[in-house]
């Protein structure tokens, strides 16, 4: 049985009433600015690895409503567990724009000390939690996550991230049969960005969809059309309120499309048809809520152009100071490895102090 | 004859052998159509098919049990895990079950699976991209653990692999899948598992090492032997079981070890090097057994060239060894 799809955002750049979340004039053109702020992002991600000024970039370009729309739902005291594509969604939780950027550099403008390659940022404060690059591995720890605050009585929801590809692992199945279990406050957002690196969601699973395993755990699954921002907020924002009035869990996927290849260390022109591409462009997210803020008077021309010119210009001054920042110092390699430094890392923190001595 | 690269070694053993042999099947995260990540699968997709070459989906337990299912019953699967840091998933499938089926059925069962990863640091992978796990599985018992550093040894190595009636956990320096070149035999040489390789003579201390380290021990015997001190190399090749012999052989000779790998330092492949010296060949030291590895931290991204050894941390523990 196939689970509908929900879309707001109607070819004519019209919402269909029946969905549409109501934001206010402010909402939405907010929304707007951070769309546009994670594509000057991922514009400038993919030219400083190019130029070499980076080791390494990873984009979520055609994605930004799936990202947005759903960042945009959560609420204070909620938990973000994101995969390495989700800046836009940690971006939305208040993690600092300087910091994220100073984590592809892995200086001293890192606060995370150069510990881990570019796009594997966190925030604690904005209860953003580490990413990992091993697939999926976030999603049972966001059961656990979701489980305490249960136990403490807080009403917060918290969210996991995760791509088609990560809905084949035994993490996925554990984690949906765990918060189904135990009823705990969380919503799994995949982006189905229809591939993962070269493999096609169809090699992925033989469901009719993802959302539809979703009842096998006994849980609702919600299809939505992830280059939508409005249905894709509507969608988490009811998700997420199920969850924090003790409604339990829900899986919702996005169905996006990714328009860059995987990574930088990746060229998806060898398994993908340039035409399929083509015509996934011709769906940008970010063009068409454009299409329809244009509609309501609250966006022209001259003003859509002068956003984008405004986020290139925060992420170009954002660089310029996290690229003079310091490398990170050579005895941090040992620190943070245990809450007390034991004996054998005192002793290798003096080798990387006197290199002659190791 | 050809001069090529260590992944084209590499995927010249795996075309050579399934033509070989029509048992050996391919499986793995985007080996197929995209050829593999780091292309050691190129046009094999398309020369014996989608039913050899496997396109799996996004689940390494899976793909590893499913082979090791695959290889009860007669064929010979190659599985790839895309990188070693994400071999953990199977973990279980390893360690529980390729690793005892011979045992625990005594001998009825057996599963000659090999298991193909891109281990070790060097190209600014960060924590998950970089990772040299070979204590776990030399620490298993019933497990092959292999690791190439030559093109030729790469070729000859995986067709003995894949040979095998045991499973091979076979670690590909991914370091040097493009930076070494070298010439390569033509189909059909083997190169036996179990057997060491003596990279250069010397007679005053013995390095032992593998995988990417080799050249950092061939740059410091270099180097030492400037200042007038013979270093003899030996490049494991096969990690576990090992070529006992080989090493034993020549610390008797030079009275001095220093073992060079890139894992942790703890527990790591050099610390059961060391005790295998000092317990076979104590009455020749004429000082400590050595050890040259990474920290005993997670593997780091900014400080890689820190926590990597290199030739200078190499010499200073032949140095040491020498002036003990
Ligand atoms: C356990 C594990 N296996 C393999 C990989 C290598 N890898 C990195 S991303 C990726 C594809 C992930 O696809 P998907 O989950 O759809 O997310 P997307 O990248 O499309 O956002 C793979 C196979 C990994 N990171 N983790």
């Amino acid at each position: 049985m196939e689970l509908p799809l929900r879309v707001v955002l109607r070819e004519d750049g019209s919402a269909d009433p029946e969905l549409d979340p109501g934001l206010d004039d402010e909402a939405l053109r907010i929304l707007f600015r951070k769309m546009a702020l994670l594509r000057a992002l991922d514009e400038k991600g993919l030219n400083l690895q190019r130029a070499g000024r980076i080791g390494f970039y990873i984009g979520a370009t055609g994605q930004e409503a799936a990202e947005i729309g759903s960042g945009f739902a959560l609420e204070e005291g909620d938990w973000v567990f994101p995969s390495y594509r989700d800046q836009g969604v940690a971006l939305l939780q208040g993690y600092p724009l300087s910091e994220l950027i100073g984590q592809l550099f892995g200086n001293s403008s890192d606060v995370t000390k150069g510990r881990q390659m570019p796009n594997h940022w966190c925030d604690r404060a904005a209860r953003v939690v580490s990413v990992s690059s091993p697939v999926a591995t976030q999603l049972p720890q966001a059961v656990g996550t979701a489980y305490a605050a249960k136990l403490r009585g807080e009403k917060i929801a918290v969210i996991g991230y995760f791509g088609d590809g990560g809905s084949s692992t035994g993490e996925f199945h554990a984690a949906m049969n765990f918060a189904g279990v135990f009823r705990t406050p969380n919503v799994f957002f995949c982006s189905n960005n229809r591939y993962a690196i070269s493999l096609p969601v169809a090699r992925q699973t033989a469901a009719a969809s993802i959302a539809a395993k979703a009842a096998a755990y006994g849980i609702p699954g919600v299809r939505v059309d992830g280059n939508d921002v409005l249905a894709v907020f509507r969608v988490t924002r009811d998700a997420l309120e199920r969850a924090r009035a003790g409604e339990g869990p829900t899986l919702i996927e996005a169905l996006t499309y990714r328009i860059g290849s995987h990574s930088t260390s990746d060229d998806a022109t060898r398994y993908r048809p340039a035409e399929e591409v083509e015509a996934w462009r011709g769906k940008d997210p970010i063009k068409r809520f454009a299409a329809h803020l244009k509609q309501r008077g609250l966006l022209d021309d001259p003003e859509e152009k002068a956003v984008f010119e405004e986020a290139r210009e925060e992420v170009r001054r954002t660089v310029a100071v996290c690229e003079a920042a310091p490398p990170v110092p050579p005895e941090s390699l040992v620190e943070d490895v245990y809450a007390e430094m034991p004996w054998h890392l005192e002793e290798q923190r003096e080798w990387t102090r006197m290199p002659e001595k190791r | 004859m050809a001069t090529m690269t260590l992944v084209q070694a590499i995927h010249d053993a795996l075309g050579e052998e399934m033509e070989r042999d029509p048992r050996i099947v391919l499986l793995g995260e985007d080996i197929g159509k995209n050829g593999g990540v780091f292309r050691a699968t190129e046009g094999l997709w398309e020369r014996f098919g989608a039913e050899r070459v496997i396109d799996t989906p996004l689940a390494e337990a899976g793909i590893v049990g499913m082979a090791i299912g695959m290889a009860l019953d007669g064929l010979r699967p190659v599985a790839e895990i895309q990188f070693a840091d994400f071999i953990y998933p199977a973990f279980d499938q390893i360690v529980s079950e390729l690793a005892k089926f011979r045992y625990r059925s005594a001998g009825q069962f057996t599963a000659p699976v090999v298991i193909r990863a891109p281990s070790g640091g060097g190209i600014k992978g960060g924590h998950y991209h970089s990772q040299s796990p070979e204590a776990y599985f030399i620490h298993t018992a019933g497990l092959n653990v292999v690791m190439p550093s030559t093109p030729a040894d790469a070729k000859g190595l995986l067709a003995s692999a894949m040979r095998d009636p045991d499973p091979v956990i076979f670690l590909e320096p991914k370091a040097l899948y493009r930076t070494a070149k070298g010439e390569v035999p033509d189909a059909g040489s083997a190169v036996p598992l179990g057997k060491a390789r003596i990279v250069r003579k010397g007679s005053d201390v013995t390095v032992v090492t593998y995988g990417a380290t080799v050249r950092v021990a061939e740059e410091a015997a270099a180097q030492a032997e400037g200042e007038g001190t013979a270093v003899e190399v030996i490049d494991l090749r096969t990690l576990w079981p090992m070529d006992i012999e080989a090493v034993i052989g020549s610390v008797e000779k030079t009275g001095r070890a220093v073992v060079l790998h890139e894992a942790p330092r703890t527990c790591g492949f050099g610390a059961e090097l060391a005790a295998l010296i000092q317990e076979k060949a104590f009455l020749h030291l004429k000082a400590p057994v050595a050890r040259v590895t990474g920290f005993d931290t997670p593997f780091p991204y900014a400080l890689e060239k820190l926590y990597l050894p290199d030739a200078r941390r190499t010499r200073n523990a032949i140095a040491a060894a020498l002036s003990f």
